[in-house]
């Protein structure tokens, strides 16, 4: 058997491969944290709990309506961005003439709320979401075998995460979204409804992070909590990446993930702090985070 | 012209209507035990009322919104406790080992994080506990999720027995009375005026030959101290030190008990306390519901109750004598 570092290869790809599907999670929940707190300018402690409810809400549509993986993949992301919209309409827009702390106090209550609930229902143990049929298997590349729904979860954040970077860095749509983060007052005066775009950009963080919480159903079990520590370590992931710049949430997220992955393989007992470890480094070297700007 | 003379004038004689209501306190909570309130109860709420404070002083005067103080809380319990239990310490240096470990970490977390503000603070803060947590949690001496179990409570100055609750009760209430005359002390000195000064506008402050980043960085260590000191002498009371107080909820808890008092008033945060550590006390056979519940006051508190309990009263009181 090959050996890398004395590590055999076979353990290190493996690790590598659950490093970046942990890292595509934490790229596109930190996407929708970034993309939130680019025109809202708050931090949506919400994220994690609107992540579980994605996953839940996949779960209900196999297990109660017999809807299959592929509808929840739509349905979901667009009923919890639904009731993020709810939110942010109802709650979140009073606030955005007070300070920014405010937000993340209301939005750390909801988490709670809906986690609370939750658990209350279902307990803290997970509920298995069946694998659809066609992700059976996998595939050999030779030098290690990929599950195919593993394979499929990298493409498909990867194409969903480049997707809303090209929207908002290269189109019209986005370039007013980039407009009213800069000065919103100037935007509304040129005859845009900033108001609307706000909810709406909302929704779609919200969607972001409901999407990842489907395509995490069938690997990691649906659980109430399975929202709260990962949102802590993507909050770590936004600080070492700064919240300037879309490509720069993107990259983090998948370079963490490996970074993960590789602390797995070589120290085991450290692979649950690397990623504030690297949090620590960054802020002495560059505080305003890899690719974030000074303000 | 007035109003400034009016208000220098007023000042000395808030501080005199503060010290007496803090007499009061004191005298209320001496004899609390003997009007049928547990004491372990108010040992309890007044271990989370200094922590609360500890953490307003930081919120409330320097602006600076702490989601991880849970891990001074958690860490001076855990070095408290292995202090007394496998050391041996007498309580009172056991009690100095944990609030000087907690001052320790709020050196190095401090230095950290106020390298970013406003919500990238909360957000290291959070994450560096997150760490701690971790920690907590592989480290040997913590025994996981067991915690340290029967911890010896011993003996103060080696006179003092506190295995009696009632003179438990009364060393609590003095550490607390101290901790809460020190910081009432803190908010009103020249340190604490350019803290205030920091909060409402930083690079006014640093155009003014004040250096924002060391009174900060002081703020922080001293909250981290006296969070920890709270936690030691929780540790002592209770016997224990778990993970349930450095995990990321117990910071969670601190920061609702500070809104729901009154961020950046003196009393607010012991009023926050009193009355979660009470509804805990009562929802504790609702389980799940008390998160729901948490959760729920928390929003009201946000969008309806921005200056808490305290905070109202007293502008209640400004308005009514405005009026007049």
């Amino acid at each position: 058997m090959t050996e890398i570092f004395g590590i055999p290869t076979q353990a290190l790809f493996g690790q590598l491969l659950i490093g970046l599907i942990n890292g595509a999670f934490y790229a596109l929940l930190s996407l929708g944290l970034a993309v939130i707190f680019g025109l809202l300018n708050i931090i949506n402690f919400t994220h994690g709990a609107q992540y579980m409810l994605g996953a839940f809400c996949s779960w209900f549509l196999l297990e109660r309506w017999g809807v299959g993986y592929w509808w929840s993949l739509l349905i979901a992301p667009l009923a919890v961005a639904a009731t993020g919209v709810l939110i942010e309409r109802t709650m979140l827009s009073r606030l955005y003439k007070l300070d920014h702390l405010y937000g993340l106090l209301l939005t750390f209550g909801i988490a709670l709320m809906i986690q609370g609930v939750f658990t209350k229902y279902y307990g803290s143990a997970g509920q298995p979401y069946r694998l659809p049929e066609e992700f059976a298997g996998a595939f050999n590349l030779g030098f290690m075998l990929l599950p195919k729904y593993r394979a499929w979860v990298i493409l498909a954040s990867a194409i969903v995460c480049f997707g809303t970077w090209y929207v908002i860095e290269r189109t019209e749509l986005g370039s007013y979204l980039r407009a009213a983060t800069e000065n919103p007052a100037l935007v509304q005066a040129f005859g845009v409804n900033v108001p609307r775009m706000v909810t709406l950009t909302y929704g779609f963080g919200v969607g972001l992070a409901a999407f990842a919480g489907v395509m995490a159903a069938p690997i990691y079990q649906v659980n109430p909590l399975m929202g709260t520590n990962l949102i802590i370590v993507v909050f770590a992931v936004v600080v070492i990446g700064g919240m300037g710049s879309i490509l720069g949430a993107i990259l983090t997220g998948f370079g963490l993930g490996i970074v993960e992955g590789l602390t797995k393989v070589f120290y085991p007992e450290a692979s649950n702090t690397v990623i504030f470890v690297v949090m620590v480094i960054v802020l002495l070297i560059k505080p305003a985070g890899l690719f974030g700007r000074e303000r | 012209m007035t109003e400034p003379l009016a208000a220098a004038v007023a000042a000395p004689r808030r501080q005199h209507w503060v010290m007496l209501a803090i007499g009061a306190m004191a005298a209320l909570l001496a004899v609390a035990p003997f009007v049928g309130i547990y004491p372990v109860f108010l040992m309890k709420a007044l271990c989370f009322a200094l922590f609360a404070c500890a953490f307003n002083l930081l919120i409330g005067f320097g602006g600076l919104l702490s989601f991880g103080h849970a891990m001074f809380l958690g860490t001076a319990g855990y070095v408290c406790a292995h202090a007394a239990k496998v050391w041996g310490w007498p309580p009172e240096a056991a009690i100095l080992a944990g609030t000087g470990a907690a001052a320790t970490l709020g050196l190095v977390t401090g230095l950290l994080a106020i390298r970013r503000q406003g919500i990238y603070f909360a957000m290291i803060t959070l994450a560096l506990a997150q760490m701690i947590y971790f920690f907590c949690l592989q480290a040997p001496f913590t025994h996981g999720e067991d915690g340290i179990q029967a911890v010896p409570r011993g003996k103060l100055f080696g006179l003092l027995d506190l295995s009696n609750t009632l003179t438990m009760y009364y060393v609590v209430l003095v550490v607390f009375i101290a901790a809460f005359a020190l910081i009432y002390r803190v908010i009103n000195s020249p340190f604490g005026q350019v803290l205030k000064a920091i909060r409402e506008n930083e690079p006014r402050t640093i155009s003014l030959g004040y250096d924002a980043e060391r009174y900060k960085l002081l703020a922080f260590v001293l909250s981290a101290t006296l969070a920890g000191l709270a936690g030691a002498t929780k540790a002592i009371v209770f016997q224990l030190a778990s993970l349930t107080d450095v995990h990321w909820t117990m910071s969670g808890e601190v920061v609702l008990m500070t809104l729901l008092g009154g961020m950046g008033t003196v009393f607010g945060p012991v009023v926050g306390a009193f009355i979660i550590i009470g509804l805990e006390n009562y929802l504790a056979a609702f389980g799940e519901w008390v998160t729901v519940i948490t959760g729920a006051i928390f929003v009201v508190c946000v969008l309806a109750f921005r200056r808490g309990i305290v905070g109202e009263i007293m502008a209640w009181w400004s308005r009514r004598n405005i009026v007049k």
